[in-house]
Protein backbone atom coordinates (compact mmCIF):
# COMPACT_ATOMS: atom_id res chain seq x y z
CA UNK A 1 0.00 0.00 0.00
CA UNK A 2 2.67 2.03 1.02
CA UNK A 3 4.66 1.83 -1.77
CA UNK A 4 1.73 2.20 -4.04
CA UNK A 5 0.77 5.49 -2.79
CA UNK A 6 4.81 7.07 -3.40
CA UNK A 7 4.97 5.16 -6.62
CA UNK A 8 1.43 7.05 -7.14
CA UNK A 9 3.19 10.48 -6.63
CA UNK A 10 6.17 10.20 -8.20
CA UNK A 11 3.87 9.85 -11.76
CA UNK A 12 1.40 12.86 -10.60
CA UNK A 13 4.71 14.47 -9.74
CA UNK A 14 7.45 14.35 -12.06
CA UNK A 15 8.72 17.43 -12.43
CA UNK A 16 9.46 18.15 -8.31
CA UNK A 17 12.30 15.53 -9.06
CA UNK A 18 13.79 17.14 -11.55
CA UNK A 19 13.61 21.14 -10.20
CA UNK A 20 13.83 21.24 -6.73
CA UNK A 21 11.54 23.77 -4.58
CA UNK A 22 8.68 23.36 -7.98
CA UNK A 23 5.93 22.52 -6.38
CA UNK A 24 1.74 23.31 -7.30
CA UNK A 25 2.02 26.93 -6.38
CA UNK A 26 5.24 27.59 -8.41
CA UNK A 27 3.15 28.36 -11.74
CA UNK A 28 1.04 30.77 -9.78
CA UNK A 29 4.00 32.31 -8.09
CA UNK A 30 5.59 33.37 -11.23
CA UNK A 31 2.68 34.36 -13.39
CA UNK A 32 1.11 36.50 -10.53
CA UNK A 33 4.57 38.09 -9.72
CA UNK A 34 5.92 38.55 -12.79
CA UNK A 35 4.05 41.18 -14.56
CA UNK A 36 4.45 43.68 -11.47
CA UNK A 37 7.97 43.04 -11.16
CA UNK A 38 8.56 43.51 -14.45
CA UNK A 39 6.59 46.79 -14.27
CA UNK A 40 8.46 47.98 -11.23
CA UNK A 41 11.31 46.79 -12.55
CA UNK A 42 11.28 48.87 -15.90
CA UNK A 43 9.64 52.39 -14.50
CA UNK A 44 11.40 52.42 -11.13
CA UNK A 45 14.85 50.18 -10.70
CA UNK A 46 16.22 50.22 -13.69
CA UNK A 47 16.03 54.07 -13.94
CA UNK A 48 17.40 54.88 -10.67
CA UNK A 49 20.39 52.48 -11.94
CA UNK A 50 20.02 54.72 -15.50
CA UNK A 51 19.96 57.82 -13.46
CA UNK A 52 23.40 57.37 -11.65
CA UNK A 53 24.83 55.95 -15.12
CA UNK A 54 24.04 58.87 -16.92
CA UNK A 55 24.91 61.34 -14.37
CA UNK A 56 28.52 60.11 -15.42
CA UNK A 57 28.13 61.49 -18.76
CA UNK A 58 27.68 65.23 -20.54
CA UNK A 59 25.12 65.30 -23.27
CA UNK A 60 21.98 67.00 -24.89
CA UNK A 61 19.46 63.91 -24.68
CA UNK A 62 19.48 64.16 -28.66
CA UNK A 63 22.82 63.42 -30.09
CA UNK A 64 23.97 59.94 -30.52
CA UNK A 65 27.47 60.82 -28.80
CA UNK A 66 27.24 60.97 -25.02
CA UNK A 67 30.79 62.23 -23.53
CA UNK A 68 31.90 60.60 -20.89
CA UNK A 69 33.19 63.13 -18.40
CA UNK A 70 33.87 60.69 -15.05
CA UNK A 71 32.74 62.24 -12.01
CA UNK A 72 32.50 66.18 -13.03
CA UNK A 73 29.05 66.61 -12.91
CA UNK A 74 29.21 65.28 -9.52
CA UNK A 75 31.91 67.81 -8.49
CA UNK A 76 29.74 70.54 -10.07
CA UNK A 77 27.01 69.39 -8.13
CA UNK A 78 29.02 69.73 -4.88
CA UNK A 79 30.44 73.39 -5.82
CA UNK A 80 27.04 74.38 -6.93
CA UNK A 81 25.75 77.24 -4.44
CA UNK A 82 22.11 76.61 -6.91
CA UNK A 83 22.00 73.18 -5.64
CA UNK A 84 22.63 73.80 -1.62
CA UNK A 85 20.36 76.68 -2.04
CA UNK A 86 17.85 73.82 -3.63
CA UNK A 87 18.67 71.70 -0.95
CA UNK A 88 18.30 74.36 1.80
CA UNK A 89 14.98 75.16 0.92
CA UNK A 90 13.48 71.17 0.69
CA UNK A 91 14.52 71.07 3.93
CA UNK A 92 13.63 74.08 5.62
CA UNK A 93 10.10 72.98 3.64
CA UNK A 94 10.66 69.56 5.52
CA UNK A 95 10.85 71.35 8.59
CA UNK A 96 8.06 73.97 8.65
CA UNK A 97 5.47 71.09 7.24
CA UNK A 98 6.01 69.57 10.29
CA UNK A 99 6.25 71.96 12.46
CA UNK A 100 2.91 73.48 11.45
CA UNK A 101 0.95 70.68 10.13
CA UNK A 102 1.12 68.34 13.01
CA UNK A 103 0.15 70.12 15.99
CA UNK A 104 -2.72 72.38 13.66
CA UNK A 105 -3.67 68.74 12.33
CA UNK A 106 -4.05 67.70 15.95
CA UNK A 107 -5.90 70.95 17.11
CA UNK A 108 -8.40 70.17 14.42
CA UNK A 109 -9.04 66.80 14.80
CA UNK A 110 -9.07 67.43 18.62
CA UNK A 111 -12.02 70.02 18.05
CA UNK A 112 -13.77 67.30 15.44
CA UNK A 113 -13.65 64.83 18.19
CA UNK A 114 -14.92 67.21 21.39
CA UNK A 115 -18.04 68.58 18.71
CA UNK A 116 -18.28 65.31 16.57
CA UNK A 117 -21.50 64.66 17.37
CA UNK A 118 -23.25 68.05 16.37
CA UNK A 119 -24.44 69.01 12.70
CA UNK A 120 -22.22 72.20 11.90
CA UNK A 121 -18.82 70.19 13.30
CA UNK A 122 -19.67 67.62 10.58
CA UNK A 123 -20.53 70.10 8.03
CA UNK A 124 -17.01 71.43 9.34
CA UNK A 125 -15.22 68.51 8.60
CA UNK A 126 -16.69 68.43 5.06
CA UNK A 127 -15.52 71.75 3.86
CA UNK A 128 -11.79 71.31 6.19
CA UNK A 129 -11.42 68.00 3.30
CA UNK A 130 -11.80 69.78 0.26
CA UNK A 131 -8.07 71.01 -0.51
CA UNK A 132 -7.65 66.95 -0.15
CA UNK A 133 -9.80 67.25 -3.84
CA UNK A 134 -7.90 69.79 -5.65
CA UNK A 135 -5.16 68.51 -8.12
CA UNK A 136 -1.56 70.67 -6.71
CA UNK A 137 -1.50 72.31 -10.02
CA UNK A 138 -5.35 73.60 -9.41
CA UNK A 139 -4.47 74.95 -6.35
CA UNK A 140 -0.79 76.51 -7.59
CA UNK A 141 -2.89 78.31 -9.91
CA UNK A 142 -5.54 79.11 -7.46
CA UNK A 143 -3.16 80.70 -5.09
CA UNK A 144 -1.34 82.22 -7.48
CA UNK A 145 -4.23 84.75 -8.32
CA UNK A 146 -4.85 84.54 -4.29
CA UNK A 147 -1.64 85.76 -3.82
CA UNK A 148 -2.03 88.42 -6.67
CA UNK A 149 0.01 92.07 -5.67
CA UNK A 150 -3.19 93.97 -7.05
CA UNK A 151 -6.48 91.84 -6.76
CA UNK A 152 -5.57 89.29 -4.81
CA UNK A 153 -7.54 87.92 -1.63
CA UNK A 154 -4.64 88.07 0.86
CA UNK A 155 -3.75 91.95 -0.26
CA UNK A 156 -7.35 93.18 -0.33
CA UNK A 157 -7.80 91.81 2.95
CA UNK A 158 -4.22 93.44 4.58
CA UNK A 159 -5.04 96.61 3.06
CA UNK A 160 -8.54 96.65 4.27
CA UNK A 161 -7.51 96.13 7.64
CA UNK A 162 -5.03 98.69 7.38
CA UNK A 163 -1.87 96.70 6.54
CA UNK A 164 0.67 97.09 3.90
CA UNK A 165 0.19 94.51 0.78
CA UNK A 166 3.27 92.42 -0.07
CA UNK A 167 4.17 90.71 -3.57
CA UNK A 168 4.17 87.53 -1.75
CA UNK A 169 5.28 85.52 -5.10
CA UNK A 170 7.91 87.84 -6.64
CA UNK A 171 9.61 88.39 -3.49
CA UNK A 172 12.58 86.59 -2.95
CA UNK A 173 12.28 86.91 0.74
CA UNK A 174 8.74 85.85 0.66
CA UNK A 175 8.43 83.37 -2.01
CA UNK A 176 9.15 80.00 -0.36
CA UNK A 177 7.33 80.75 2.46
CA UNK A 178 3.99 81.75 0.82
CA UNK A 179 4.15 78.20 -0.72
CA UNK A 180 5.20 76.67 2.10
CA UNK A 181 1.70 78.42 3.41
CA UNK A 182 -0.08 76.65 0.30
CA UNK A 183 1.42 73.33 1.43
CA UNK A 184 0.15 73.39 4.90
CA UNK A 185 -3.04 74.46 3.52
CA UNK A 186 -3.48 71.84 1.38
CA UNK A 187 -2.02 68.79 3.67
CA UNK A 188 -2.88 69.74 7.26
CA UNK A 189 -6.58 68.18 6.59
CA UNK A 190 -5.07 64.71 5.52
CA UNK A 191 -3.44 64.80 8.85
CA UNK A 192 -6.15 66.11 10.97
CA UNK A 193 -8.23 63.22 9.60
CA UNK A 194 -5.71 60.58 10.46
CA UNK A 195 -5.49 62.25 13.61
CA UNK A 196 -8.96 61.84 14.10
CA UNK A 197 -9.37 58.32 13.19
CA UNK A 198 -6.75 57.86 16.03
CA UNK A 199 -8.19 59.40 18.51
CA UNK A 200 -11.36 58.40 17.94
CA UNK A 201 -9.84 54.57 18.70
CA UNK A 202 -9.16 55.20 22.09
CA UNK A 203 -10.29 53.14 24.47
CA UNK A 204 -13.30 53.97 26.61
CA UNK A 205 -11.45 52.36 29.66
CA UNK A 206 -8.81 54.86 28.69
CA UNK A 207 -11.05 57.62 28.75
CA UNK A 208 -13.13 56.02 31.58
CA UNK A 209 -9.87 56.00 33.90
CA UNK A 210 -8.95 59.39 32.93
CA UNK A 211 -12.23 60.91 33.95
CA UNK A 212 -12.25 58.82 37.47
CA UNK A 213 -8.66 60.21 38.02
CA UNK A 214 -10.68 63.85 37.73
CA UNK A 215 -8.24 64.37 34.73
CA UNK A 216 -10.03 67.66 32.84
CA UNK A 217 -9.73 68.39 28.62
CA UNK A 218 -6.31 69.45 28.44
CA UNK A 219 -4.74 66.96 30.84
CA UNK A 220 -6.55 64.15 29.15
CA UNK A 221 -5.18 65.57 25.79
CA UNK A 222 -1.56 66.26 26.50
CA UNK A 223 -0.84 63.14 28.67
CA UNK A 224 -2.89 60.45 27.82
CA UNK A 225 -4.70 61.20 24.39
CA UNK A 226 -1.69 62.36 22.35
CA UNK A 227 0.78 60.07 24.15
CA UNK A 228 -1.38 56.85 23.39
CA UNK A 229 -1.42 57.65 19.12
CA UNK A 230 2.29 58.76 19.55
CA UNK A 231 2.26 55.89 16.27
CA UNK A 232 0.03 57.66 14.30
CA UNK A 233 2.26 61.13 15.24
CA UNK A 234 5.16 59.33 13.97
CA UNK A 235 3.53 57.68 11.20
CA UNK A 236 2.56 61.44 9.91
CA UNK A 237 5.79 62.93 10.52
CA UNK A 238 7.03 59.86 8.09
CA UNK A 239 5.09 60.85 5.45
CA UNK A 240 5.20 64.57 6.04
CA UNK A 241 8.96 63.97 6.03
CA UNK A 242 9.13 62.03 2.88
CA UNK A 243 6.42 63.57 1.01
CA UNK A 244 8.21 67.22 1.63
CA UNK A 245 11.23 66.11 -0.03
CA UNK A 246 9.34 64.76 -3.19
CA UNK A 247 7.79 68.41 -3.67
CA UNK A 248 7.44 69.66 -6.73
CA UNK A 249 3.85 70.50 -8.86
CA UNK A 250 2.58 73.37 -6.39
CA UNK A 251 6.19 74.97 -6.87
CA UNK A 252 6.30 75.02 -10.52
CA UNK A 253 3.03 76.21 -11.27
CA UNK A 254 3.38 79.53 -8.52
CA UNK A 255 7.37 80.06 -9.00
CA UNK A 256 9.02 77.99 -10.97
CA UNK A 257 12.16 77.94 -8.17
CA UNK A 258 11.86 81.67 -8.70
CA UNK A 259 12.50 84.64 -8.14
CA UNK A 260 16.29 84.22 -8.45
CA UNK A 261 15.75 80.19 -7.46
CA UNK A 262 14.47 81.62 -4.01
CA UNK A 263 11.65 78.69 -3.70
CA UNK A 264 14.13 76.12 -5.83
CA UNK A 265 13.64 72.44 -4.85
CA UNK A 266 15.78 69.79 -6.02
CA UNK A 267 13.06 68.37 -8.32
CA UNK A 268 12.44 71.92 -9.91
CA UNK A 269 16.16 72.28 -10.41
CA UNK A 270 16.43 68.59 -12.05
CA UNK A 271 13.99 69.70 -14.21
CA UNK A 272 14.94 72.88 -15.14
CA UNK A 273 18.49 71.52 -16.33
CA UNK A 274 17.17 68.13 -18.20
CA UNK A 275 14.66 69.45 -19.86
CA UNK A 276 14.36 73.10 -20.61
CA UNK A 277 18.27 73.10 -20.46
CA UNK A 278 18.51 69.77 -22.31
CA UNK A 279 21.30 69.17 -19.79
CA UNK A 280 20.30 65.34 -19.05
CA UNK A 281 24.05 64.47 -17.45
CA UNK A 282 23.50 67.04 -14.93
CA UNK A 283 19.64 66.92 -14.70
CA UNK A 284 20.47 63.07 -13.52
CA UNK A 285 23.54 64.02 -10.89
CA UNK A 286 20.79 66.02 -9.36
CA UNK A 287 18.41 63.54 -9.54
CA UNK A 288 20.70 60.87 -7.85
CA UNK A 289 21.46 63.07 -5.41
CA UNK A 290 17.63 63.34 -4.12
CA UNK A 291 17.34 59.62 -4.54
CA UNK A 292 20.57 59.79 -2.25
CA UNK A 293 19.11 62.57 0.17
CA UNK A 294 15.13 60.68 0.40
CA UNK A 295 16.88 57.31 0.55
CA UNK A 296 19.30 58.41 4.03
CA UNK A 297 17.08 60.90 5.74
CA UNK A 298 14.43 57.78 4.80
CA UNK A 299 16.66 54.87 6.51
CA UNK A 300 17.97 57.17 9.37
CA UNK A 301 14.06 58.23 10.34
CA UNK A 302 12.76 54.54 10.17
CA UNK A 303 15.76 53.32 12.80
CA UNK A 304 15.75 56.24 14.74
CA UNK A 305 11.70 56.20 15.32
CA UNK A 306 12.33 52.30 15.41
CA UNK A 307 14.81 52.64 18.62
CA UNK A 308 12.67 55.21 20.40
CA UNK A 309 9.55 52.65 19.85
CA UNK A 310 11.71 50.11 21.58
CA UNK A 311 12.68 52.43 24.25
CA UNK A 312 9.02 53.30 25.60
CA UNK B 1 -18.49 67.71 24.89
CA UNK B 2 -21.98 68.83 26.38
CA UNK B 3 -23.67 72.03 26.24
CA UNK B 4 -23.06 72.40 30.55
CA UNK B 5 -19.79 73.55 28.99
CA UNK B 6 -21.08 76.47 27.26
CA UNK B 7 -17.54 78.35 27.54
CA UNK B 8 -15.64 75.08 25.97
CA UNK B 9 -18.67 74.57 23.01
CA UNK B 10 -18.39 78.61 21.89
CA UNK B 11 -14.24 78.17 21.57
CA UNK B 12 -14.33 75.48 19.90
CA UNK B 13 -16.90 76.87 18.04
CA UNK B 14 -14.37 79.63 17.18
CA UNK B 15 -11.91 77.70 15.88
CA UNK B 16 -14.26 75.75 13.94
CA UNK B 17 -15.06 78.93 12.25
CA UNK B 18 -11.62 80.04 11.84
CA UNK B 19 -10.25 77.16 10.04
CA UNK B 20 -13.31 76.96 8.10
CA UNK B 21 -12.43 81.08 6.83
CA UNK B 22 -8.94 79.69 5.96
CA UNK B 23 -9.96 76.04 4.38
CA UNK B 24 -13.33 78.11 2.40
CA UNK B 25 -12.06 81.29 1.64
CA UNK B 26 -10.44 79.96 -1.92
CA UNK B 27 -12.95 77.84 -2.68
CA UNK B 28 -15.38 81.10 -2.68
CA UNK B 29 -13.29 83.47 -4.58
CA UNK B 30 -13.14 80.67 -7.33
CA UNK B 31 -16.35 79.95 -7.31
CA UNK B 32 -17.65 83.59 -7.33
CA UNK B 33 -15.07 85.04 -9.54
CA UNK B 34 -16.01 81.96 -12.20
CA UNK B 35 -19.36 84.17 -12.44
CA UNK B 36 -17.82 87.27 -13.18
CA UNK B 37 -17.50 89.46 -16.03
CA UNK B 38 -14.12 89.47 -17.61
CA UNK B 39 -13.23 92.93 -16.36
CA UNK B 40 -14.40 92.90 -13.01
CA UNK B 41 -11.10 92.23 -11.11
CA UNK B 42 -10.10 94.91 -12.60
CA UNK B 43 -12.44 97.63 -12.02
CA UNK B 44 -11.47 98.24 -8.29
CA UNK B 45 -14.63 96.35 -6.67
CA UNK B 46 -13.46 93.58 -3.65
CA UNK B 47 -12.83 90.34 -4.55
CA UNK B 48 -15.03 89.41 -2.49
CA UNK B 49 -17.91 91.29 -3.45
CA UNK B 50 -20.99 88.79 -5.79
CA UNK B 51 -20.45 89.12 -8.96
CA UNK B 52 -22.01 92.31 -10.23
CA UNK B 53 -23.92 90.25 -13.11
CA UNK B 54 -23.92 86.56 -12.53
CA UNK B 55 -23.49 84.85 -15.98
CA UNK B 56 -22.65 81.50 -17.34
CA UNK B 57 -20.72 83.08 -19.94
CA UNK B 58 -16.98 81.78 -18.83
CA UNK B 59 -18.70 78.33 -18.51
CA UNK B 60 -19.67 78.56 -21.65
CA UNK B 61 -16.34 79.92 -23.34
CA UNK B 62 -14.47 76.92 -21.86
CA UNK B 63 -16.52 74.04 -22.68
CA UNK B 64 -17.62 75.30 -25.94
CA UNK B 65 -13.84 75.80 -26.62
CA UNK B 66 -13.74 72.12 -27.69
CA UNK B 67 -11.03 71.60 -25.65
CA UNK B 68 -12.19 71.01 -22.71
CA UNK B 69 -13.86 67.63 -23.26
CA UNK B 70 -11.15 66.49 -25.06
CA UNK B 71 -8.78 66.65 -21.89
CA UNK B 72 -11.51 65.29 -20.13
CA UNK B 73 -11.90 61.92 -22.25
CA UNK B 74 -8.34 61.53 -21.88
CA UNK B 75 -8.07 61.87 -18.25
CA UNK B 76 -11.20 59.37 -17.94
CA UNK B 77 -9.32 56.84 -20.28
CA UNK B 78 -5.68 56.78 -18.98
CA UNK B 79 -7.16 57.17 -15.11
CA UNK B 80 -9.47 54.15 -15.68
CA UNK B 81 -7.04 52.22 -17.68
CA UNK B 82 -4.54 52.61 -14.99
CA UNK B 83 -6.70 51.91 -12.13
CA UNK B 84 -8.03 48.50 -13.86
CA UNK B 85 -4.39 47.22 -14.05
CA UNK B 86 -3.08 48.13 -11.16
CA UNK B 87 -6.48 46.60 -9.15
CA UNK B 88 -5.43 43.61 -11.50
CA UNK B 89 -1.87 43.18 -10.92
CA UNK B 90 -1.30 44.55 -7.42
CA UNK B 91 -4.65 41.22 -6.28
CA UNK B 92 -2.49 39.20 -7.97
CA UNK B 93 0.93 39.88 -6.56
CA UNK B 94 -0.73 40.47 -2.80
CA UNK B 95 -2.49 36.61 -3.24
CA UNK B 96 1.33 35.31 -3.76
CA UNK B 97 2.44 37.47 -0.73
CA UNK B 98 -0.50 36.80 1.42
CA UNK B 99 -1.02 33.07 1.27
CA UNK B 100 2.05 31.21 -0.55
CA UNK B 101 4.96 30.35 1.19
CA UNK B 102 8.00 30.33 -0.64
CA UNK B 103 11.48 31.57 -0.15
CA UNK B 104 11.66 34.85 -2.02
CA UNK B 105 8.19 35.79 -0.12
CA UNK B 106 9.59 38.33 2.05
CA UNK B 107 12.49 39.38 0.63
CA UNK B 108 10.06 40.80 -2.84
CA UNK B 109 7.19 42.30 -0.83
CA UNK B 110 10.34 44.31 1.43
CA UNK B 111 12.09 45.12 -2.23
CA UNK B 112 8.50 46.39 -3.72
CA UNK B 113 8.11 48.39 -0.74
CA UNK B 114 10.78 50.34 -1.05
CA UNK B 115 9.02 51.48 -4.14
CA UNK B 116 7.02 53.68 -1.64
CA UNK B 117 9.78 55.93 -0.84
CA UNK B 118 11.50 56.45 -4.18
CA UNK B 119 10.92 59.90 -5.16
CA UNK B 120 9.55 59.46 -8.96
CA UNK B 121 11.66 62.36 -10.11
CA UNK B 122 14.66 60.53 -9.83
CA UNK B 123 13.54 58.23 -12.62
CA UNK B 124 11.68 61.23 -15.02
CA UNK B 125 14.68 61.20 -17.20
CA UNK B 126 15.29 57.68 -17.82
CA UNK B 127 11.58 57.08 -18.46
CA UNK B 128 11.41 60.21 -20.92
CA UNK B 129 14.02 58.57 -22.91
CA UNK B 130 12.73 55.33 -22.71
CA UNK B 131 9.43 56.44 -23.97
CA UNK B 132 11.11 58.64 -26.92
CA UNK B 133 12.86 55.17 -27.61
CA UNK B 134 9.72 52.75 -27.84
CA UNK B 135 8.25 55.63 -29.84
CA UNK B 136 5.09 56.45 -26.99
CA UNK B 137 6.73 59.94 -26.29
CA UNK B 138 3.73 62.32 -26.96
CA UNK B 139 0.69 59.91 -26.95
CA UNK B 140 -1.64 59.11 -23.81
CA UNK B 141 -0.27 55.82 -23.17
CA UNK B 142 3.18 57.16 -22.24
CA UNK B 143 1.76 57.38 -19.08
CA UNK B 144 0.21 54.16 -18.40
CA UNK B 145 3.52 52.60 -17.69
CA UNK B 146 4.76 55.05 -14.92
CA UNK B 147 1.43 54.95 -13.47
CA UNK B 148 0.74 51.40 -12.91
CA UNK B 149 3.87 50.64 -11.84
CA UNK B 150 4.54 53.73 -9.74
CA UNK B 151 1.41 53.30 -7.58
CA UNK B 152 1.76 49.42 -7.62
CA UNK B 153 3.70 49.11 -4.23
CA UNK B 154 0.91 51.03 -1.82
CA UNK B 155 -1.97 48.74 -3.74
CA UNK B 156 0.41 45.70 -3.13
CA UNK B 157 1.28 46.58 0.44
CA UNK B 158 -2.63 47.51 1.39
CA UNK B 159 -4.13 44.37 -0.77
CA UNK B 160 -1.29 41.80 1.21
CA UNK B 161 -2.69 43.58 4.49
CA UNK B 162 -5.93 43.19 3.27
CA UNK B 163 -5.81 39.34 2.01
CA UNK B 164 -3.98 38.29 5.13
CA UNK B 165 -7.25 38.85 7.42
CA UNK B 166 -8.82 36.64 5.42
CA UNK B 167 -10.01 33.59 7.38
CA UNK B 168 -8.43 30.89 6.13
CA UNK B 169 -10.71 28.30 6.31
CA UNK B 170 -12.49 30.06 3.38
CA UNK B 171 -9.95 28.55 1.13
CA UNK B 172 -10.24 24.85 2.47
CA UNK B 173 -13.83 24.87 1.18
CA UNK B 174 -12.04 25.37 -3.03
CA UNK B 175 -9.15 23.16 -1.59
CA UNK B 176 -11.43 20.14 -1.43
CA UNK B 177 -13.38 21.05 -4.31
CA UNK B 178 -10.22 20.17 -5.59
CA UNK B 179 -9.33 23.78 -7.40
CA UNK B 180 -5.81 24.98 -7.58
CA UNK B 181 -4.44 27.97 -6.18
CA UNK B 182 -5.53 30.44 -9.10
CA UNK B 183 -8.53 29.17 -8.81
CA UNK B 184 -8.90 29.61 -5.11
CA UNK B 185 -7.98 33.39 -5.66
CA UNK B 186 -10.44 33.57 -8.28
CA UNK B 187 -13.34 31.70 -6.39
CA UNK B 188 -12.58 32.47 -2.99
CA UNK B 189 -9.43 35.71 -2.29
CA UNK B 190 -10.87 38.11 -4.95
CA UNK B 191 -14.81 38.26 -3.98
CA UNK B 192 -13.28 38.75 -0.62
CA UNK B 193 -10.96 41.82 -1.37
CA UNK B 194 -13.68 43.78 -2.56
CA UNK B 195 -13.62 46.65 0.27
CA UNK B 196 -9.75 46.51 -0.19
CA UNK B 197 -10.50 46.68 -3.94
CA UNK B 198 -12.80 49.56 -3.86
CA UNK B 199 -10.77 51.06 -1.56
CA UNK B 200 -7.63 50.93 -3.57
CA UNK B 201 -10.05 51.88 -6.57
CA UNK B 202 -10.78 55.55 -5.05
CA UNK B 203 -7.10 56.36 -3.79
CA UNK B 204 -5.67 55.23 -7.09
CA UNK B 205 -8.35 57.25 -9.30
CA UNK B 206 -7.40 60.30 -7.20
CA UNK B 207 -3.70 60.30 -7.23
CA UNK B 208 -3.75 59.16 -10.74
CA UNK B 209 -6.38 62.53 -11.60
CA UNK B 210 -4.50 65.04 -10.39
CA UNK B 211 -1.17 63.54 -11.77
CA UNK B 212 0.62 66.12 -13.36
CA UNK B 213 4.67 65.53 -13.74
CA UNK B 214 4.55 62.45 -15.96
CA UNK B 215 1.88 64.22 -18.10
CA UNK B 216 3.89 67.22 -18.02
CA UNK B 217 7.23 65.37 -19.30
CA UNK B 218 5.80 62.65 -21.70
CA UNK B 219 3.18 64.47 -23.47
CA UNK B 220 3.84 68.00 -25.54
CA UNK B 221 0.78 67.69 -28.03
CA UNK B 222 -2.09 69.28 -26.07
CA UNK B 223 -4.34 66.75 -28.50
CA UNK B 224 -3.29 64.07 -26.42
CA UNK B 225 -3.00 65.75 -22.82
CA UNK B 226 -4.91 64.84 -19.34
CA UNK B 227 -6.79 67.05 -17.60
CA UNK B 228 -4.25 68.48 -15.00
CA UNK B 229 -2.15 69.69 -18.17
CA UNK B 230 -5.35 71.29 -19.58
CA UNK B 231 -5.42 73.39 -16.68
CA UNK B 232 -1.95 74.69 -17.09
CA UNK B 233 -2.54 75.69 -20.90
CA UNK B 234 -5.76 77.25 -20.11
CA UNK B 235 -3.73 79.52 -17.66
CA UNK B 236 -1.57 80.30 -20.24
CA UNK B 237 -4.42 80.76 -22.77
CA UNK B 238 -6.54 82.82 -20.63
CA UNK B 239 -3.81 84.62 -18.55
CA UNK B 240 -5.50 87.93 -18.45
CA UNK B 241 -9.00 86.34 -18.03
CA UNK B 242 -9.14 85.47 -14.98
CA UNK B 243 -12.39 84.52 -14.36
CA UNK B 244 -12.22 82.20 -17.06
CA UNK B 245 -9.36 80.80 -15.66
CA UNK B 246 -11.47 80.16 -12.37
CA UNK B 247 -14.07 78.53 -14.26
CA UNK B 248 -11.38 75.86 -15.78
CA UNK B 249 -10.74 75.23 -12.21
CA UNK B 250 -14.11 74.82 -10.60
CA UNK B 251 -14.80 72.72 -13.67
CA UNK B 252 -11.82 70.27 -13.29
CA UNK B 253 -12.93 69.90 -9.66
CA UNK B 254 -16.33 69.40 -9.97
CA UNK B 255 -15.77 65.61 -10.63
CA UNK B 256 -14.24 64.61 -7.49
CA UNK B 257 -16.40 67.26 -5.55
CA UNK B 258 -19.38 65.68 -6.32
CA UNK B 259 -18.08 62.03 -6.11
CA UNK B 260 -17.33 63.32 -2.67
CA UNK B 261 -20.42 64.66 -1.69
CA UNK B 262 -21.78 61.49 -2.72
CA UNK B 263 -19.66 58.99 -0.57
CA UNK B 264 -18.04 61.29 1.84
CA UNK B 265 -17.01 58.36 4.18
CA UNK B 266 -15.82 56.31 1.57
CA UNK B 267 -13.50 58.84 -0.49
CA UNK B 268 -12.12 60.12 2.74
CA UNK B 269 -11.17 56.35 3.47
CA UNK B 270 -10.11 55.91 -0.11
CA UNK B 271 -7.64 59.13 0.05
CA UNK B 272 -6.62 58.53 3.57
CA UNK B 273 -4.94 54.72 1.80
CA UNK B 274 -1.67 56.66 1.72
CA UNK B 275 -1.29 56.88 5.32
CA UNK B 276 -0.17 53.32 5.82
CA UNK B 277 2.20 52.93 8.43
Amino acid sequence: MRTAVSEEAATIRPRSRRLPGWNEYTPTIILFLLPSIILMAVFVVWPIIASFELSLYKWNGISPDRTPVGLENWFRLFQDPIFWRAFGNNLTVVVLSILIQMPLGMLLAIMLERGGRYFHFRLFKTVYFFPMLMSSVAIGILFKYIYDPSFGVVNQFLTSIGLKGQSWLGDPQLALYAVIAVICWQYTPFYMILFLAALNSISEEARDAARIDGANDFQYYTRIAIPLVRGTVRTAVILSLIGSLKYFDLIWVMTEGGPNNASELMATYMYKKAFPSFDMGYGSTIASALFIVVMVIALTTFSLTRRYETEV
Amino acid sequence: MNLKNLPGHLLLLLFGLFWLVIAGTPFYFMVITGFKGRFELFSGGSVFSFPQNPSLDNYQEVLTSGTFFRYLGNSLLIVSTAVILILILSSMASYVFARIPFRLNRPLFALIIAGLVIPLHVTLIPVYLLTRQIGLYNSLWALLGPYVAFNLPLSIFILTEFMRQIPREMEEAARIDGGGPMLTFWRIILPLSTPGLATLAIYNAVILWNEFVFAFVLITSPDHRPLPLAIWEYQGEYAMNIPAIMAVLTLSALPLIVVYILGQERVIKGIMAGAVK
